[in-house]
């Protein structure tokens, strides 16, 4: 692990000492009530609210010389979100970064969970647009704080009700509304609904940050994660027909990948270093050529694979 | 003349009480040192003209406004319980089980974004009901019996003509099987033909469900209607109080003589 410098200009991490404390009190407070959204003094950060600020936040006030961070976003390391969020805590905290999931001690995502299950000790950080899962169907927030102190959930099954009686089934593919320790029902930020059983009873600790709305919640690690759903109309999540084209997974989100203009396109693995991982390992999917063709993976990374 | 008359009910006990029910905006008077008793099975009218204090006074007795002083009580499981006395979470419980409020305007009752159905399955969810296949059936028992028709289902308010808004209303309000229900000009905006189908409606289900009402109108015939105790509110306070058909044919105070007089023969 080499140690870089961090930028002397900025404090470690950024953020001012006073400030993370507040984020502290705010995410143990969090912490300690599941599902639980504690309002908090969100700051200006350098890039636009609704890019990650919330996550940001919250990853400045954790971070410390000795963390290793991994950023992901849409499960993509590679990506220009995850790209630049890490260059930035690489400049202002100096901590080594990483890609490998496994490696990393605090892993900041936007809509995703890493493939690989995390484990006890690793700390997961959401980017939230929306943490108020009510919002559709009660524009008030004195409304939506009384219906959570007093968990009056009716209304949240209406939603899920509307989506079954147009579609016949539950539509909802993402930010689908969670039970937190059978008490608050929570946003689980746009991650897709396969995502959502890899929150229950986890054993790394998820804690969340919503930047422009200026909330933060968590869930302790081994806690109850229970998406609702009708007795007859049980939660599923979603499946493919085929596996990832690169490394063969059947386990895993796919992404849809256009590969030509004429209407080509193949389903690779969204979490980029679970895919990499596998084809390390010597997985190797059936249009791995033409992905590598197409200059869409690097050549020959996969070990075992001849071009 | 603000002491309740006794009707002759099978069930002794009130299932609610008003005693002196005031409620005042800063210096002016909404409603005054109002008081009865309700029965179940019992539908109240409550007529006078524009901002005689109808409306105040229902939203007191629904518990969505405070009274200024007095006390309502509500029967729950037996006991008389103070309506401003207990905590908010349990007063809304109640809002949402044993009572319902029919507003004058279907927008205020209704998500208009939200198909009848889940209109109607809301209450049934609320409830903790969880089986998609009993709330459907239960929403479409309810629409019929409103009638609406049963393929109008996965329809929104929005697509819905005034008078269906306000049954659709109905039905929601009803699912639940409340012991009362308020009615704040449950016909107000609907033309004649529509008002009396509504009307009827309206009467045949609160006799088959035995529920108490408290109906608010500015319309004497619905007062007639419906109702078999009438209450003539003006200027905030209670002027006259008796039994419906009493009332409308032998009015005491000059002001329901007033009233009384003014509607015109058919």
């Amino acid at each position: 692990m080499t140690m870089l410098q961090h930028d002397p200009d900025y404090n470690f991490g950024y953020l001012d000492e006073q400030t993370k404390r507040m984020i502290r009190r705010a995410l143990l407070k969090a912490v300690a009530i599941p599902g639980y959204q504690v309002p908090f003094g969100s700051r200006e950060m350098p890039l636009a609210r609704g890019w990650g600020t919330g996550g940001i936040q919250i990853t400045a006030a954790l971070i410390g010389p000795e963390d290793r961070l991994k950023v992901i976003d849409q499960g993509a390391d590679d990506t220009t979100n995850a790209v630049s969020i890490r260059r930035f805590f690489a400049r202002v905290s100096g901590v080594a970064t990483t890609e490998e999931t496994s490696e990393a001690s605090i892993i900041q995502t936007r809509h995703r969970i890493p493939e690989k299950p995390l484990d006890e000790g690793q700390i997961l950080v959401y980017q939230v647009p929306q943490p108020e899962p009510l919002r559709k169907l009660e524009p008030s927030e004195v409304e939506t704080r009384k219906m959570h102190a007093w968990a009056e959930y009716g209304a949240m099954h209406v939603r899920l009700y509307e989506d079954i009686a147009r579609f016949g089934h539950v539509a909802t593919t993402y930010s689908y509304p969670v039970m937190v320790n059978d008490r608050y029902v929570m946003s689980p930020t746009p991650i897709p609904k396969f995502d959502n059983p890899k929150m229950d009873d986890m054993p790394a600790l998820q804690l969340f940050g919503a930047g422009r709305e200026k909330r933060i919640y968590a869930i302790p690690p081994y806690t109850k994660v229970k998406s609702l759903d009708f007795e007859d109309h049980p939660f599923t999540i979603q499946s493919w027909t085929e596996p990832c084209a690169l490394c063969a997974a059947t386990d895993s989100y796919l992404d849809e990948v256009i590969t030509d203009d004429h209407g080509g396109r193949m389903f690779v693995c969204s979490d980029s270093s679970y895919c990499e991982d596998r084809r390390a390992k010597g997985h190797i999917g059936k249009e791995l050529a033409v992905a590598e063709a197409l200059d869409y993976v690097d050549r020959g990374e996969g070990a075992s694979h001849d071009a | 003349m603000r002491e309740s008359s006794t009707p002759v009910i099978a069930d002794p006990d009130p299932i609610l009480i008003a005693k002196n029910v005031t409620k005042h905006y800063g210096e002016r008077i909404g409603c005054e040192d109002v008081s009865f008793s309700l029965w179940p099975g019992e539908v109240l009218g409550i007529v006078g003209e524009s901002g005689s204090g109808k409306s105040t006074l229902l939203r007191c007795l629904a518990g969505i406004d405070r009274p200024t002083s007095g006390e309502i009580l509500f029967r729950h499981e037996g006991e008389p319980i103070s309506l401003f006395n207990i905590p908010e979470p349990t007063r809304r419980k109640l809002m949402r089980t044993e009572w319902g409020i029919v507003h004058q305007n279907p927008r205020d009752g209704l998500r208009m974004d939200v198909s009848a159905g889940g209109n109607v399955g809301e209450r049934l969810m609320d409830r903790g009901d969880r089986h998609y296949g009993k709330i459907r059936r239960s929403a479409m028992e309810w629409l019929t019996r409103v009638e609406i028709n049963e393929d109008r289902i996965d329809d929104r308010p929005r697509q819905f003509s005034g008078g269906m808004q306000q049954r659709l209303q109905i039905a929601r309000v009803l699912v639940p099987e409340p012991r009362l229900v308020f009615m704040d000009e449950p016909t107000g905006g609907l033309d004649v033909s529509v008002q009396a189908r509504l009307l009827d409606l309206l009467r045949v289900l609160v006799r088959d469900l035995g529920i108490a009402a408290v109906i608010v109108t500015h319309d004497l015939a619905v007062a007639r209607l419906l109702t078999d105790r009438l209450m003539v509110m003006k200027g905030g306070y209670v002027v006259e109080e008796g039994l419906t058909d009493q009332v409308l044919d032998d009015p005491h105070h000059a002001y329901t003589q007033l009233l009384t007089s003014a509607v015109l023969a058919a």
